[in-house]
């Protein structure tokens, strides 16, 4: 069995893959729902093409929300515990809207009329574009910090309730996190499009590719600028040995502009940021020059180090408490026991590529253009 | 700070979501299999028939399959945000099997479902083929991993307390996955899918047949349903009964409620048919009874004793006091105060601790409870007897009359060879597509109400399970589930009768014996 803290530390990694996995897959075809009134607007035909792109692959995509969530709930079950409950309203939204994407998928092809399948449509886009948001939102609070903390018994309480907890989430800064979310997915979003469609369609999604690509940019550096300015959570100490209250023992400061502490402590870390920047650019770049298949890998490597840049701001923390330090959840103290992690460990090792090889697969074998000519509602 | 009403509207809240998920998930365990036995027959036979057959069928399912989804997610969300203290306490065992759920089945499940909808011309018959076999062992995998998941909070072996982290721990992974509790559930659940699906089929082909449409389709679909049917009755008594030995002996509580069995009866214990039962008074009011059939049911002989109900009382009174001593110990210990005395009777009984945690509930002073207040929890102890006594014959019933029309159907079909003719019967036959599930709502509702007053069972009372919410939030939540769930299954109700409306499209004329209109 390894040692508990590397495996902690595997685990860190293995749910930010996870997470990167969710916004690369998903993250797309959400994005291409979000996207399909603004490029096709009352084409239908056009739309069914788009759709049709993403049909055989969006459940699959799904399944790295649900893997992600499971993972976390096996391996950092505290985080699982006080995030999901203390965010209640949040959850209950994407939830509400993650609903609508199956049934639209489905239900869009079994009417006839065109109100039909313009509303399942709108549904299709309100379903994508409120997750988009609130991930992005969810990341920007955590990095300021959330009101939860725990009693004696080791029980989760989060400050407020229904909207008293719900509107403080939606302050500027967790608002611009969600911005740039929503405009980097876009991103990836517009360049599938492209690779998978032709003509007037493609075109138009390279502009969104540009406009995006480059708005993502500016807005991740101004956030990082705003970040710059935040208090940041420091681990003293971990509780003492024997400590019956493992995760309320430990010694937590917090400190004024502390949040980019570990850039400062680890220079060589602020490559990530730099990295995240200029993938970035790279794929509105080669999105220009005509190549949106080197597009879309530039920008899945973006998004994956624009939330590496956040996680390694906020490491050894996961979960920051803005209201009582000493709660926040962190890699050492939030994760399950040793012998859970290694077992789920072995299992992710095992199974993830298996996963992976047959989604490939399935992405190969339904590869090619579809113009609006040959879209088929099924 | 956690207030009664809060409690109970989780408690309402993860019934009714749950409860409606598995509308559509038993249809999903089992028409994944048909609609791949359908086409499994085209790719052998080359008939087109079956491959029309393959498509309808496929086509009802991916409308069911699409809700199954939506409703699933909120299953995971909810064990969070609703049940944060139950994720907190127990979290490092049971999030393993959901986690595995999503990497083993989902993915399978749900990449392979995409490719069975608009991979028809993509795919090799036989590529296909296998795209669809892919597909229903990814849902019936996914069953598998949430009922080990299940099985454990029936008989949660494999895990041991930790008083540094207050939760419960995994000790024993391949205990937990090959859980003799889990298996049986697993397979008892798969049949019942099997059995809502095959009656789906029979019942949407009974109104084919009544209304002369479709006849061939309609007639081998119902062959193939029939004998889906009854295995999956032979399957789901199998392990009914299996269920049935082992509830006795790992929660001989929901046992003696399900039977409303109050009194430890003398060996072959009498089974009560009928009963009125009294949770008050520990006794029921009326009852009639059939001589030793419980004692047969529940133990397979003639000479062991089936535990009633006040005898389980008796005994968790000893439990709740030996749960009291155990958690006072241990708050002494995670306060720092403990002496060597402490730990020991801690170390002696953390097994009962689940039953001090159940006394705090109903003791005013936790670290003094008094007589009364003990008595009062051992008595709050085993689950609603009248609910578990319902449920269970509701159930029965239901596998009762499914039993009777499918053998019916079959005796008009394949021997009398005039089922298309008997109108009168074909309108009752339609009437099955409901009766599975009833049924499968009662069982679930057996298994869980008679689980109470326990989350995990002798571990976490169901009360300290939730997350700290307030009642206005679970509330407020509650009613948009409700709401948006109505218009949802209003959606998909609508679109299944369109879809059976408009019929199975039909390749060749001469495939479906020029016979339809």
């Amino acid at each position: 069995m390894l040692d508990y803290e590397t495996l902690q530390a595997i685990w860190w990694v293995l749910i930010g893959l996870l997470l990167i996995g969710f916004a690369v897959t998903n993250g797309m075809d959400m994005a291409v729902s979000v996207l399909l009134f603004p490029l096709c607007g009352g084409n239908r035909a056009e739309r069914s093409a788009v759709i049709s792109t993403i049909v055989p692959h969006w459940d699959g995509n799904q399944v790295w929300l649900i893997t992600a969530g499971g993972a976390i709930f096996a391996a950092w079950p505290e985080v699982y515990a006080a995030s999901f409950s203390g965010l209640y309203w949040a959850m209950l939204l994407v939830l509400f809207a993650i609903w609508l994407r199956p049934l639209a998928f489905d239900y869009r092809n079994h009417g006839e009329s065109e109100r039909w399948y313009r509303n399942w449509d709108l549904a299709l886009t309100v379903g994508s574009f409120v997750p988009m948001l609130i991930f992005g939102v969810a990341f920007g609070n955590l990095l300021q910090g959330l009101p939860f903390w725990a009693d004696d018994n080791m029980r989760w309480h989060y400050e407020g309730y229904f909207l008293s907890a719900l509107l403080p989430l939606l302050n500027p800064f967790a608002l611009l996190c969600g911005l740039v979310s929503v405009l980097m997915l876009l991103t990836q979003g517009s360049l599938w499009i492209q690779l998978r469609t032709v003509d007037a369609i493609a075109c138009r999604a390279r502009k969104f590719t540009l406009i995006c690509g480059l708005a993502t940019v500016v807005l991740f550096l101004i956030a990082g600028i705003i970040a710059y300015g935040l208090p940041g959570w420091q681990l003293d100490a971990p509780a003492p040995y024997g400590s019956y209250n493992v995760i309320t023992d430990k010694t937590v400061s917090v400190i004024e502009h502390g949040l980019f502490a570990n850039y400062v402590r680890l220079p060589v870390v602020i490559i990530v940021p730099v990295l995240a920047t200029l993938f970035m650019l790279l794929s509105v770049w080669h999105s220009f020059k005509g190549r949106p298949g080197k597009g879309i890998i530039f920008s899945s490597l973006g998004i994956a180090f624009t939330i590496i840049t956040a996680g390694a701001a906020l490491f050894p923390f996961v979960m920051p408490s803005s209201v009582d330090p000493a709660s926040s959840l962190t890699v050492w103290d939030a994760t399950s026991s040793q012998f859970t992690l290694n077992v789920m460990l072995y299992t992710v090792i095992i199974l993830l590529p298996i996963a992976l090889a047959y989604t490939v697969y399935a992405y190969m074998r339904m590869w090619g253009k579809v113009s609006a000519a040959d879209s088929i509602e099924h | 700070m956690i207030s009664e009403a809060m409690v109970e509207l989780s408690r309402w809240q993860f019934a009714v979501t749950s409860m409606y998920h598995f509308i559509f998930v038993p249809l999903t365990l089992g028409l994944s299999w048909m609609v791949f036995i359908m086409e499994l027959i085209y790719v052998r036979t080359g008939n087109v028939l079956y491959k029309d057959m393959t498509r309808f069928w496929g086509k009802l399912f991916g409308i069911n399959f699409a809700i199954g989804v939506a409703t699933g997610i909120t299953m995971e969300f909810e064990f969070g945000t609703n049940w944060s203290n139950y994720s907190h306490y127990v979290g490092d065992i049971f999030g393993a099997p959901l986690a595995i759920e999503g990497l083993l089945a989902f993915f399978l499940e749900s990449t392979f479902i995409g490719l069975f909808f608009t991979g028809w011309n993509r795919f090799s018959k036989k590529g296909h083929l296998t795209v669809t076999f892919l597909t229903a062992l990814g849902s019936n995998l996914s069953a598998m991993w949430i009922l080990i998941a299940n099985g454990w909070m029936q008989y949660p072996e494999f895990a041991q307390f930790s008083p540094e982290k207050m939760r419960m721990e995994m000790v024993d992974f391949f205990g937990l996955v090959t859980s003799p509790v889990a298996q049986v559930k697993f397979a008892h659940t798969v049949c019942s899918g099997y059995i809502t699906a095959a009656c789906f089929i029979i019942g949407i082909s009974a109104f084919f047949m009544l209304k002369k449409r479709h006849l061939l389709l309609a007639k081998r679909s119902m062959t193939v349903a029939i004998a889906f049917c009854l295995c999956g009755m032979g399957g789901s008594a199998l392990t009914g009964d299996l269920s049935a030995l082992q509830v006795t002996e790992h929660q001989p509580a929901k046992l003696a409620a399900m039977e409303a069995e109050f009194e430890t009866q003398e060996p072959p214990a009498a089974w009560n048919l009928l009963a009125l039962p009294s949770q008050d008074n520990l006794d029921n009011y009326i009852s009639i009874r059939i001589p030793a059939l419980l004692g047969l049911i529940a133990t397979h002989s003639l000479d062991t004793p089936v535990k009633g109900l006040r005898d389980i009382v008796a005994e968790n009174e000893v439990r709740v006091s030996n749960g009291a001593a155990a958690l006072n110990a241990l708050n002494k210990m995670r306060a720092g105060e403990a002496t060597d005395e402490d730990k020991a009777v801690f170390a002696e009984h953390q097994d009962d601790l689940g039953y001090g945690l159940l006394l705090t509930t109903y003791a005013r002073d936790i670290s003094n409870p008094t007589a009364g207040e003990i008595k009062t929890a051992a008595h709050e102890s085993i689950p609603p007897v009248f609910i578990s006594f319902v449920s269970f014959r509701a159930m029965m019933t239901m596998v009762g009359l499914i039993g009777i029309l499918t053998l019916a159907a079959a005796f008009f079909l394949w021997y009398k060879r005039d089922l298309v003719e008997r109108d009168k019967f074909l309108k009752v036959l339609i009437c099955i597509i409901p009766l599975p599930f009833i049924a499968c709502e009662f069982g679930w509702i057996l298994a869980e109400v008679g689980r109470q007053p326990w989350a995990i069972q002798d571990i976490l009372p169901t009360v300290l399970a939730t997350s700290s919410l307030t009642a206005v939030d679970v509330g407020l939540s509650l009613l948009c589930f409700i709401g948006i769930y109505s218009l949802f299954l209003f959606i998909e109700l609508t679109l299944m009768y369109k879809a059976v409306q408009k019929g199975p499209e039909i390749s060749s004329a001469d495939a479906h014996g020029g016979v339809y209109a």
